[in-house]
């Protein structure tokens, strides 16, 4: 399955480290990620793609959504399809 | 995909509050029918239990996936009074206990269909749903009923219209709150998500989806960007948002119907209001320029809105049915209550207004006082626009018993409240005490 991943928030030291290392250990493959600071907030944006037989949505949402809380950050996971379905003609 | 579209979609989402109003899974009954009312009962529990077993298992799943609200889960029935006119029942309120029982069961929000379908003359199951319709609506919570009182092709049921007025003020006598879950139509429409107007009609599949989405937020963000641009632009504007945030709509229902295996019915294009700050249609109108909503030019603005809102959803999505428009409800908008509290917003304007938008005189408290004939003269005065401009037009009056001009009924949580508006106290009772039908209207020398 693929997902995007948007991590928002005050940029500190670690983010790019802490997300990817979650994900790693989460068995998710990154396939794209790009990074800048909009109004001085960190923004991040990965599509992550992982076997359906090893990892499901609903635990590394919930994963990722404690990675958020301990970090002050905002991240959202969503399936990739309804970006697509508003975005995309 | 780019940053700027991923984080737009987000922002749209979180900060606009970019929501499915709702899912409405529409459920034929007439396999249920039985001359024993309590089999037809049973019947209808268990094909509801049954077909709508999923549906919140996978709204709940398809939100937390995709990250977008579901706000509603809901069903429709066929309208009961087809239904259970086969049996010898006096009243029907068995079959809206069973409804509420079955939509309990569910988890569902709301199920409508409590309804007739009366614009041209009464079969004898509908008398009997009507005379019901107060104990019925009052005794339950989930239930929402309907009438049509006329359509284009068959004028106006000025009976049916004369007692609508006595059933609103009945079912206000037992709880005005409970006024909610009633409307009243003109051309009524068969797929209709949004409740409490929703119903499965007969020429409908045994079971559909129908998704009803909002978004009036986005609407009004998308038009800040524009201020002080020609109003062609700002229709453009309308009709960009408009198709992104039918897409949405329309992929939402598509993997509920391929999930739930149920057909994709319709996508009901419809900007749905809430009371919270942010998610209100009367913003829409002020962004494109009016001091408040009633101001002159409101109408113009509001046929605007909902134009352009369908000229962007159409192309968005495979099949669009149901109201498709803009909602204009005084006590869902926050917009609408501060106008009306502030005196710009008058009864007679509203009445205009709903000449163009989608529904109808919306959630709009009057004072208990109010006669039934009274109330009938607002019914059949919408009902009239409707017929003559073939389009839905709807009442969804609220009596607030015991309670005058300046005071405000609330409906408690979410539902927000509603000031009391002041109505004209000249009686049309000897026009509505004719009875009778407005004849079909002509369709040619349009004037």
């Amino acid at each position: 399955m693929k997902a995007v991943i948007t991590v928002i928030g005050r940029d500190q030291i670690g983010i790019v480290a802490k997300v990817s290392q979650r994900l790693a250990a989460l068995k998710v493959n990154i396939t794209d990620i790009s990074q800048t600071l909009m109004d001085g907030n960190f923004t991040m944006m990965l599509m992550g793609e992982w076997q359906d037989s090893e990892s499901n949505f609903e635990a590394i949402k919930k994963e990722l959504n404690d990675l958020g809380n301990e970090t002050g950050l905002d991240i959202h996971t969503q399936r990739q399809e309804l970006f697509d379905a508003i975005q995309k003609l | 995909m780019e940053t700027k579209q991923i984080l737009e979609t987000i922002q749209m989402v979180s900060e606009e509050k970019l929501d499915i109003r709702t899912i409405t899974m529409g459920i034929s009954l007439f396999d249920c029918i039985d001359s024993d009312g309590e089999k037809a009962r049973q019947k209808i529990y268990d094909k509801l239990t049954k077909s709508a077993r999923d549906l919140v298992k996978v709204a709940n799943q398809i939100e937390s996936e995709y990250g977008i609200p579901i706000v509603n889960k809901r069903l429709s029935v066929t309208p009961i009074a087809m239904i259970a006119a086969a049996c010898h029942d006096e009243n029907y309120v068995a079959y809206a206990q069973t409804m509420e029982k079955a939509a309990e069961a569910l988890g569902v929000d709301l199920i409508g269909g409590f309804s007739a379908l009366v614009q041209k003359g009464y079969q004898a199951g509908d008398r009997k749903l009507i005379a019901s319709i107060p104990q019925a609506l009052s005794e339950t919570k989930r239930v929402c009923g309907s009438v049509n009182v006329g359509s284009t092709r068959a004028g106006i049921n000025m009976d049916a219209v004369k007692q609508m007025g006595g059933v609103v003020k009945e079912l206000a006598a037992i709880d005005p709150v409970s006024c909610m879950s009633l409307v009243i139509f003109a051309n009524a429409v068969e797929d209709n998500p949004f409740m409490a107007g929703a119903f499965h009609g007969v020429g409908e599949a045994d079971k559909v989806i129908n998704v009803g989405i909002s978004g009036p937020g986005v609407v009004k963000r998308a038009l800040e960007k524009v201020r002080g641009e020609s109003i062609d632009i700002v229709s453009e504007t309308i009709k960009k948002t408009a198709f992104k945030v039918t897409r949405m709509g329309q992929f939402v229902g598509n993997v509920a119907a391929e999930r739930l295996k149920v057909p994709f019915g319709i996508v009901d294009l419809s900007l749905a209001p809430t009371p919270s700050q942010g998610d209100s249609v009367a913003e829409i109108l002020e962004e494109i320029g009016l001091e408040s909503v009633g101001a002159p030019g409101t109408t113009a603005a509001l046929a605007l809105l909902n134009d352009a809102v369908k000229k962007g959803g159409v192309m968005a999505c495979e099949h669009v049915g149901g109201l498709s428009g803009a909602f204009i409800p005084v006590s869902e908008d926050s917009g609408m209550i501060k106008a009306v509290e502030h005196s710009n917003l008058n009864l007679e304007k509203l009445e205009a207004m709903t000449a163009v938008c989608s529904v109808g005189l919306d959630m709009i408290a009057v004072p208990g006082a109010t006669p039934a004939e009274t109330i009938s003269g607002m019914i059949a005065d919408e009902a009239a626009i409707g017929v003559i401009n073939n389009k839905t037009t709807a009442v969804r009056v609220i009596p607030a018993t015991g309670k005058k001009v300046g005071e405000r009924i609330d409906f408690g949580g979410l539902f927000g409240y509603a000031p009391i508006m002041p109505v004209n106290t000249n009686s049309p009772a000897k026009m509505i005490n004719r009875g009778g039908r407005i004849p079909a209207p002509i369709h040619s020398f349009k004037n």
